[in-house]
């Protein structure tokens, strides 16, 4: 299962963890499921995320594929100037 | 999707890492260049927007009757002309309601109705007529008093995101961000210094020269043309269409010539208003900002206040760090970069405890939008402040405190992820041997010194390169071109082909020629729309072979690519003279018709990015007035596709970081409106203020590109603040935490010094 991480101001959407173990293939698959295990998490899901996987950051990326031992950073959707 | 090919290190370029002329430099020396305001069409007629002279204050009725009946007025739109359309989308419509305010008007500059008319003249004179009975509400401009509990509340639906439990009671404060990891009070506990200090940061502009300007020409049949300067026509395009509710294909918008970005043209101000005149008015309209409008009513970046508190051992390792970053926004909840801010903060250390709070706070000021590496130079200004503050008192040399507690790979960035392989140690390191550090200092000055990161990405990127008849190469970006991104398309795309730059040309395609391209923003042109332009110079290398193939009468895969030639693989494949690109150009029509290549994706591996930067300033210290006198950037590139270019972007991240270290502000009078909106008042730094700026490029390769490129074009903007701060410092002995250090603000803080008999913040 990879091991998903959500920054700090959303611990409260997931019962005060920062870490969570998801199963899933892909991006798109593993925030589905994270949506469907912790519903608050759905609002910022939906405003937008970018992904970190394994220390490299994907702005999109939702059908970039995941290990069963994946490190899964949530971050803000990255912006830019 | 990252790229597979890691860059071959051993690859030596024939056309990438030269110094070619700039595709665009004839047209815009000699005037010829479009720019925005320079679309004409066929009975255009003049828009104008009418704004609010309010910071705050509720909009009770429009009355525009006298102004419709005025002679020679075509149309005048207001918020009716807008009806919701934005299916629950909340970003959209605050977009929409900055664009053309609703119930209230947000800020001084707010667009509260637009006019269309023959003549300039009769457009101001319809807006005189346009009566607004406005009912005027307290307001509030200053970031830490719109977080007080009493503040003047901007939206009373705000129930601030990210905190638990959830507040019952609405505030102005949006949203909170929390990263970082450890424990950061286990941390300081482990420190012999600790240094706590706060700051605050005024708002700046983005301060680039061309005023925004559109022209759009609606047919009653509902399909639509849009000529605007914009660093994105295809979100021009997407987000016009959702709030005029038609169908984003028959809207097509063409960009023009931009006379600077830097992130504030991102999103859509007068676009969509020129879109709903002219379809009001059955004709072309034509709306330019003027510069007044342009910083009143665009998106200039946050103000902020700031507080650091980092620990260290008296060995001079940091024990723990700890930071908390205010943003206002203006009046929208997600605009501010707080997040940004919050995670860039610390990402150049390697720290076993660290916490990072960000608040995104709205006030009466403009919508903010991005500006160069958005939300990091403040948050850096702050932390390397801090930083040079602790080195001083351990007495190690600033730099050797910095190459100890610097990330590497390996190390647990501060918003999370593990770095792969960085360049922060190795531009320290230059700058620790670089002439300028050993130079020796005049009277007054003082030397400083930061190292700043910011993220970069990929994104979505389309091309397409045609090969006409006669074997020239025309490729088709979809990315404006805001710092000599077409030179650097030309480039690569000759450098695969193995051709000389001259014999290929790039053009900035309408956004019904090509696929989808995301903005030209987060550094990410050079690196992505780059790479797709490699890619599908790849993709015509293969019809090219192919055709060859088909003449030889071998398979296609006994053809290779060599130097701007099909060529045999071997001996086995037959001899054949090779067939050169113009050769098979000049053939096409009879060998199966034109050949193009193409490609699409969106684009990751983007690679993060680190620089350092050297600033000798000297400062009057009976006037406060300073100068910069000697400044270098050392920065990692990857690859520098064109060294020139790469080194202007260095350049001019380090001038407009020097522009809002020393002098850019947004000044607000009582009654929250804007008392400097004018470049007489706003004042930009110009070539006489400034020494030349030295630049290093380090090439650390990245893996996620086939040359190794990063971009390049925010990370400079991050460092200068900091680096400046610490340069006064020096030469003064005072610590200044509030930005722009003018020249009243470095006087005060001297006199104060010397009244007090001591150095202390400023």
């Amino acid at each position: 299962m990879a091991k998903v991480i959500v920054w700090g101001s959303l611990k409260p959407h997931t019962g005060g963890k920062t870490t969570v173990e998801i199963e899933a293939r892909n991006v798109q698959e593993l925030l589905a499921r994270l949506g469907e295990t912790y519903p608050g998490l759905q609002n910022q899901i939906k405003r937008g995320v970018s992904v970190s996987i394994d220390g490299l950051i994907y702005r999109e990326g939702w059908l970039e594929p995941l290990k069963p031992d994946s490190e899964v950073f949530l971050l803000p959707r990255m912006q830019g100037g | 999707m990252p790229l597979d090919n890691a860059p071959d290190s051993k690859r030596k370029y024939n056309v990438v890492g030269t110094r070619p002329l700039r595709p665009d430099g004839i047209d815009k020396v000699t005037g010829r260049a479009k720019f925005g305001a320079d679309a004409t069409a066929p009975g255009q007629l003049v828009g104008r927007i009418l704004r609010s002279p309010h910071a705050h204050a509720k909009i009770k009725s429009i009355d525009t009757s006298k102004a419709e009946k005025l002679a020679g007025v075509k149309a005048v739109i207001t918020r009716e002309d807008f009806p919701d359309l934005t299916d629950g989308d909340s970003g959209l419509y605050d977009t929409m309601y900055n664009i053309m305010a609703r119930e209230k008007a947000l800020y001084e500059g707010h667009a509260v109705a637009a006019v269309a008319a023959t003549t300039p003249a009769i457009a101001r004179q319809a807006m005189k007529l346009i009566k607004i009975d406005y009912e005027v509400l307290p307001h509030v401009t200053d970031v830490d008093e719109a977080m007080k509990p009493n503040a003047p509340l901007i939206n009373s639906k705000m129930f601030t995101d990210g905190v638990d439990p959830k507040p019952k009671k609405a505030s102005n404060i949006a949203r909170r961000f929390e990263f970082g990891h450890g424990d950061v009070e286990a941390g300081f506990k482990q420190a012999d210094i600790i240094v706590e200090r706060s700051f605050k940061t005024e708002a700046t502009h983005q301060g680039y020269i061309e005023p925004h300007a559109a022209l759009a020409s609606m047919s009653p049949d509902g399909s639509a043309e849009l000529w605007c300067c914009t660093q994105g026509h295809y979100m021009v395009r997407d987000v016009c269409a959702r709030i005029l509710g038609i169908d984003i294909s028959r809207l097509r918008v063409t960009q023009s010539e931009i006379g600077g970005g830097f992130g504030g043209k991102t999103t859509v101000f007068i676009e969509p208003v020129a879109l709903a005149l002219s379809r009001k008015a059955n004709r072309p309209v034509k709306v330019v900002m003027t510069r007044d409008e342009v910083f009143k009513a665009t998106g200039p970046t946050s103000s902020t206040s700031i507080d650091i508190k980092i620990g260290v051992t008296k060995d001079g390792l940091i024990t723990a760090a700890d930071g908390t970053f205010r943003y206002q926004g203006g009046p929208f909840a997600g605009c501010s970069p707080a997040e940004f801010g919050a995670m860039s903060a610390f990402a150049q250390f390697h720290l076993d405890n660290v916490r990072a709070i960000g608040y995104d706070v709205l006030c009466n000021r403009p919508k903010t939008i991005s500006y160069r590496a958005p939300g990091a130079p403040m948050a850096n200004f702050a932390v390397e402040s801090v930083i040079e503050e602790l080195a001083h008192k351990l007495g190690m040399a600033p730099i050797d405190f910095r190459i100890k507690n610097a990330a590497r790979e390996g190390t647990r960035s501060s918003y999370g992820p593990v770095y792969g392989p960085i360049g922060l140690g190795a531009t320290l390191e230059a700058a620790k041997n670089h002439p300028h550090f050993k130079a020796p200092l005049g009277p007054n000055q003082g030397r400083g010194m930061a190292a700043g990161f910011w993220f970069n990405f990929g994104g979505q990127s389309c091309v397409s390169l045609n090969i006409p008849i006669d074997g020239t190469i025309t490729v088709s970006v979809g990315s404006p071109d805001i710092g000599g991104s077409r030179a650097s398309m030309c480039m690569m795309v000759a450098e695969e082909l193995g051709i000389g730059y001259d014999q290929v040309r790039a053009i900035i395609a309408d956004t019904s020629s090509l696929g989808h391209n995301d903005v030209t923003d987060g550094s990410r042109t050079t690196f992505a729309t780059g790479m797709a332009c490699i890619l599908a110079a790849r993709d015509a290398i293969k019809k090219l072979c192919a055709r060859a193939a088909a003449t030889w009468g071998i398979p296609e895969d006994a053809v290779t690519w060599e130097k701007g030639y099909a060529k045999p693989a071997g001996a086995n494949a037959g001899n054949f003279a090779p067939l050169s690109l113009k050769e098979i150009a000049a053939a096409s029509p009879g060998t199966g018709g034109p050949i193009a290549g193409h490609h699409e994706y969106s684009a990751d591996g983007a690679g993060v990015s680190f620089a350092t930067h050297i600033c000798d300033i000297e400062v009057d210290k009976e006037t406060g007035a300073s100068k910069i006198v000697r400044y270098t950037v050392i920065q990692d590139a990857g690859k520098a596709v064109h060294p020139a270019y790469v080194e202007g972007q260095f350049q001019g991240g380090a001038v407009q970081g020097i522009g809002w270290a020393l002098n850019e502000e947004y000044i607000y009078g009582k009654d929250g409106r804007l008392q400097n909106a004018g470049f007489l008042d706003y004042r930009i730094p110009v070539c006489s203020d400034l020494p030349m700026i030295d630049t290093m490029i380090l090439e650390i390769p990245n893996p996620g590109h086939p040359y190794g490129v990063r971009g390049v074009g925010e990370t400079s903007i991050v460092p200068p603040l900091a680096a400046i701060a610490n340069a006064v410092a020096a030469a003064t002995g005072v610590r200044f935490t509030q930005l722009p250090m003018s020249p009243p603000r470095i006087l005060k803080g001297i006199e104060d010094a010397k009244a007090s008999g001591a150095k202390k913040a400023a």
